[in-house]
């Protein structure tokens, strides 16, 4: 790090926020809906339906007693049709069940606010509600929300960054969510007993910031801050760094250096689940990308497919060549329309045959931009030549594992290598060589 | 007269340089085993690693410092029986003949068989593209067809052609590297008398995989109610033989209904010389022979 | 679902957006920047500076994409690299070296210190230096024979004469130096493109502003030579401006390849060139030591990158 600077390195990305004021749309409920069995980081779910079943919104529909979980709910009213082995967007065959709907949309009967009074029943209530980071890396909410080490967490910190180029439904979230989010924040810091809460917002969304302030000035604990709007604001180590001013030593997890991350969309979900009940079945998803006809910010059922969301934007605009679950700078390229909608999808992009271009790499000039951005302060040239020579080595003395696949190295790189995706296979390579 | 003070002074100092390297070499050297320098040189020095060691030399000073011959002297594949018999000899054991081996090919989906489900543009390797869902084939096991297995072959063995990577079993020398380098794992090493392959490892169930490719196995089955050796057996909906078992008779490759078992044509003679070249991968005729 | 897809949709992997700069377009850049260093030099040295320069820059294309042709690797001449090379050769050279011998360079910069190397990205040492450093080895006295500016333009016959710099290590006619104006605008004797320290100020300022390179190695390297000139009891502003400390500070030292990855190592590197730059101008034989300097911190770059650590986040150094 530079002694002359306090932030990380980062790099400025177009933001393209064009949805940024359309205001969420709720989508009709599809014909059918296909929703996914690992739906999170760890063990999947086993279907608690059967083919024929009627389920109702709301239902239990997948749980496990594996710790590393959440349940998964029905997003609609209507009977199980298929479950079936098929691939999931993680891109491992999981189960799915396809449940036909009725359009009814009938809320199962008892679906009653959760009893919560003391951090056990909130931790709970947390699970109960099937949150998982909604953020992308859909790790099972209740686990973070409850480390060993709690009592010397002393920050909760909200992830209201996005920084991902396109994607606005974070932002849409906090505009037309602000009092959920308000109020669950409120709940989290007095059940976890947390006594500071941060909402770190990217300085690119001002109203968000006005508005969210006005709501907490009686509120001295909850503190709205104004990041650089550069990217990767959004990444979990930046953001506590941007925002407390510390760092996670390697090998350690949040909680150990005193904070909690969340997504805005997970405290938004969990006060929703608190007040009424309802847990995770909708996900608000921005459609955007130069193919898409009208871009929207989209409410949708989990388990949409993707190819509806996008006629429900008014269909493709041009031939679409590339299709993005997620945003441009860390999502990923999907291969089939018929994918669908999971409760970590905040966007989906499609864009035409230029913008799906990927250039041709040339020789490494040895500019040191990549060494210059990369927020984890590694040096991704050298990275690439290690595994290149299959230096395992050296890819461990450079510290691949701390790669987070932000994506920065691979932005700025004049030779256009993926620098990125050649730390993901270092990384791989170190586990590989690892179990040798 | 000017000549000499500075010719004397280089020959000295060459001199006085030789003498410290003989000097070095005498104290400082590294020792290496007699016998085991004269193992690395009958080695054919390829390092491999087909023998299960970490290269010639290591293979060469494991078998050096192995005073019971514990270790096999026949373990390198593709120096043959030549090497084999020079092993034996410097070691002072019994010469068996080495075990000759050679990689199949477990697909046959060339791209006028099957189709990419996506068009991939990252790193151009099967690795890379592994990472991506299924890696690019429609089918999960499909070659992916960037060639992982040609880069580590050292014989030139392995070509891809339309998609899909063909083995030259005249070239091959059943090292195993590719079998190595494939992230599907559809490069098998089998004994040298093989003549039945079955050139598909599909997982996906007989509908599925007819829908996305013309030739894969559907797992009907009736190759293993026709084998009267018990030598072949639909697994994980694909048909796989058992090498030990199998007696080449071919009648499954006969019964196949999507032609997928391949068989390679007879030796010419029985002796050990290798036959004209036959590419591990049905040509079009060989094919309706079938 | 729609599983068995056509396979017309691009899988890439992620970011799946990227930057507009690549490598021609910073070749493309430098080059900007070195135009109106190459005005100024048609200004002083009269059309046949011009002429000689793209000799180089003609020479080097040629050269670069004949071995590329010859070893059948991919052409690389797209990405301006060699345009580059021979642009700043070019500017290394007296304005009446003969034709031929800048054709020489041209080969010794490309072929046998690029390409031989592996090509873009590989070579150990800046082209242009080395080939300057070998012209000026091999033919010392045309490579040494300075014309004078012309102050009216197109006269043919070039009167010849010292540096301001060569003045000053024969230390006999000091009287004769140049004001620091004229060494300013660079009406001064010397390697064609390296005279007009504004010119190329303005280059290395265009640079700086579209972030091609870091103000790091400039200002170390003029910097030191500043404070060296100062302590020994020189004039620092006729040091700065005189010879090739502007060109080989923003343009040569700057290299990517050639100079330390870290901002750290950048500014070692460019403390070493203005040290060696000094220490020859001032003890040396040579008058003039940019060359040398660069070269010599050239082949010291991979121990600067090897010895410089970075802490990572979390407190690692690597």
């Amino acid at each position: 790090m530079s002694i002359f600077s306090k932030h990380l390195p980062a790099v400025h990305v177009e933001h393209h926020k064009y949805t940024a004021d359309s205001p969420t749309e709720k989508m009709p409920v599809p014909d059918k809906v296909y929703i996914s069995m690992a739906q999170h980081i760890g063990a999947p779910c086993q279907p608690k339906v059967a083919v024929g079943d009627l389920v109702k919104v709301g239902q239990v529909i997948g749980d496990t007693e594996a710790f590393v979980s959440a349940p998964i709910h029905s997003s609609v009213s209507g009977k199980v049709t298929a479950i079936e082995k098929n691939l999931t967007m993680s891109g491992i065959w999981d189960l799915i069940v396809t449940i036909a709907t009725d359009k009814k949309q009938e809320v199962l009967e008892g679906l009653a606010p959760p009893q919560v009074d003391d951090k056990d029943s909130f931790i709970k209530a947390v699970r109960a509600s099937g949150l998982v980071g909604l953020g992308g890396a859909a790790f099972p909410t209740h686990i973070k929300f409850n480390p060993k080490n709690l009592d010397e967490v002393d920050s909760f910190i909200i992830n209201g960054a996005e920084c991902e180029p396109y994607l606005t439904a974070d932002y849409r979230t906090m505009m037309e969510n602000s009092e959920l989010l308000v109020n669950g924040l409120k709940n989290i810091l007095k059940y976890l007993k947390i006594k500071r809460g941060i909402i770190g917002i990217e300085s690119n969304k001002a109203p968000a910031i006005n508005k969210l302030r006005a709501m907490v000035k009686d509120t001295p604990e909850i503190e709205v801050m104004e990041l650089k709007a550069v990217y990767p604001q959004g990444g979990e180590r930046v953001l506590i760094y941007e925002t407390t001013g510390r760092e996670i030593p390697i090998g350690k997890l949040p909680a150990d250096i005193g904070a909690i991350v969340s997504n805005i969309s997970s405290v938004v979900a969990l006060e929703t689940y608190i007040e009424t009940g309802m847990p995770l079945i909708a996900k608000k998803v921005t459609v955007a990308g130069n193919a898409i006809r009208t871009p929207k910010n989209i409410e949708a059922p989990i388990g949409t497919q993707v190819n509806q969301l996008i006629e429900f934007c008014g269909g493709y605009k041009r031939i679409p060549r590339k299709l993005i679950m997620g945003g441009p700078m860390m999502g990923a390229a999907i291969y089939d329309d018929g994918m669908t909608v999971n409760k970590n999808t905040s966007g989906i992009l499609a864009f035409d045959e230029e913008s799906a271009s990927v250039p041709k790499e040339t020789s490494c000039i040895n500019c040191g931009r990549c060494i210059r951005t990369c927020p984890m302060l590694l040096m991704p040239a050298l990275l690439a030549k290690a595994y290149e020579a299959k230096d395992v080595e050296q890819l461990q003395k450079l510290n691949v594992a701390l790669c987070m696949e932000c994506g920065c190295c691979s932005y700025v790189c004049p030779a256009k290598k993926q620098l990125s995706f050649t730390n993901k296979l270092g990384k791989r390579l170190v586990m590989e060589g690892g179990k040798k | 007269m000017s000549y000499i003070i500075p010719v004397g002074i280089v020959t000295g100092i060459g001199l006085l340089a030789g003498a410290i390297l003989t000097v070095a070499d005498k104290f400082m050297g590294v020792k290496m085993d007699e016998t085991a320098a004269k193992v690395l040189a009958a080695l054919p020095g390829a390092n491999c690693g087909a023998c299960g060691f970490a290269g010639c030399q290591d293979y060469a000073n494991t078998l050096a410092k192995d005073e019971e011959h514990v270790i096999k002297a026949n373990l390198c594949t593709p120096g043959g029986d030549s090497v084999a018999m020079e092993v034996s000899s410097i070691l002072g054991v019994e010469f068996e003949g080495a075990s000759s081996q050679f990689a199949i090919m477990k697909c046959s989906g060339s791209q006028d068989r099957t189709n990419y489900a996506m068009d991939y543009k990252g790193h151009q390797t099967c690795k890379a593209n592994k990472l991506f869902y299924r890696g690019r084939g429609a089918c999960e096991m499909a070659c992916l067809g960037f060639g992982d297995c040609v880069n580590v072959c050292e014989y030139g063995a392995i070509r891809i052609e339309n998609g899909l990577a063909v083995i030259n079993k005249n070239r091959c020398v059943g090292c195993g590297l590719c079998a190595k380098a494939c992230p599907n794992a559809l490069i098998e090493i089998v004994p040298e008398k093989t003549r039945v392959v079955v050139g598909c490892s599909s997982i996906d169930t007989g509908k599925d995989t007819r829908q996305i490719c013309s030739i894969g196995c559907i797992a009907c089955k009736l190759c293993e109610k026709t084998c009267k050796f018990d030598a072949i057996h639909v697994i994980d909906n694909h048909a796989v033989i058992d090498y030990t078992k199998c007696k080449n008779c071919t009648l499954c490759a006969k019964k196949c209904p999507t032609n997928v078992i391949h068989v390679f044509p007879k030796p010419v003679n029985a002796a050990k010389q290798k036959a004209k070249p036959v590419v591990a991968e049905p040509s079009q005729e060989e094919a309706s022979v079938q | 679902m729609g599983r068995f897809n056509q396979g017309s949709l691009v899988v890439s992997s992620s970011p799946h957006i990227m930057d507009n700069v690549n490598t021609t377009r910073i070749m493309l850049d430098v080059l900007i920047a070195l135009i109106p260093a190459f005005i100024m030099s048609g200004f002083i040295f009269g059309p046949r500076a011009l002429l000689l320069t793209i000799t180089c820059i003609a020479a080097c294309v040629v050269f670069e994409a004949g071995f590329q042709y010859l070893i059948k690797k991919d052409s690389t001449i797209t990405d301006l690299s060699a345009v580059l090379t021979g642009t700043l050769l070019g500017f290394n050279l007296p304005s009446s070296l003969p034709f031929w011998m800048a054709v020489v360079g041209s080969f010794v910069a490309i072929v046998v210190v690029k390409q031989i190397f592996g090509g873009i990205g590989q070579n150990f040492a800046n082209p242009a230096i080395t080939a300057r450093i070998v012209l000026l080895v091999s033919f010392a006295t045309p490579m040494t024979t300075w014309p004078l500016p012309n102050q009216l333009l197109g006269t043919v016959d070039a009167v010849t004469g010292a540096t301001p710099l060569g003045i000053l290590n024969m230390g006999t006619d000091l009287a004769a130096l140049p004001s620091n104006m004229d060494l300013f605008l660079g009406y001064v004797g010397g390697s064609l493109g390296e005279t007009s320290a504004i010119a190329l100020l303005l280059g290395g300022i265009y640079l700086i502003w579209r972030k091609v390179i870091e103000p790091s190695i400039p200002l170390a390297f003029i910097g030191t030579v500043f404070i060296f000139a100062l302590l020994t009891g020189q004039d620092p502003i006729f040091h700065i401006f005189a010879g090739g400390v502007m060109l080989g500070a923003f343009f040569m030292a700057t290299d990517y390849v050639t100079s330390p990855r870290l901002t750290s190592g950048k500014i070692i590197f460019g403390i070493g060139c203005g040290l060696l730059t000094m220490v020859i101008r001032l003890y040396g034989s040579y008058p003039e030591g940019v060359s040398f300097a660069i070269l010599l911190m050239n082949i010291l770059t991979p121990q600067i990158d090897m010895l410089l650590r970075r802490r990572t986040y979390g407190g690692v150094k690597i």
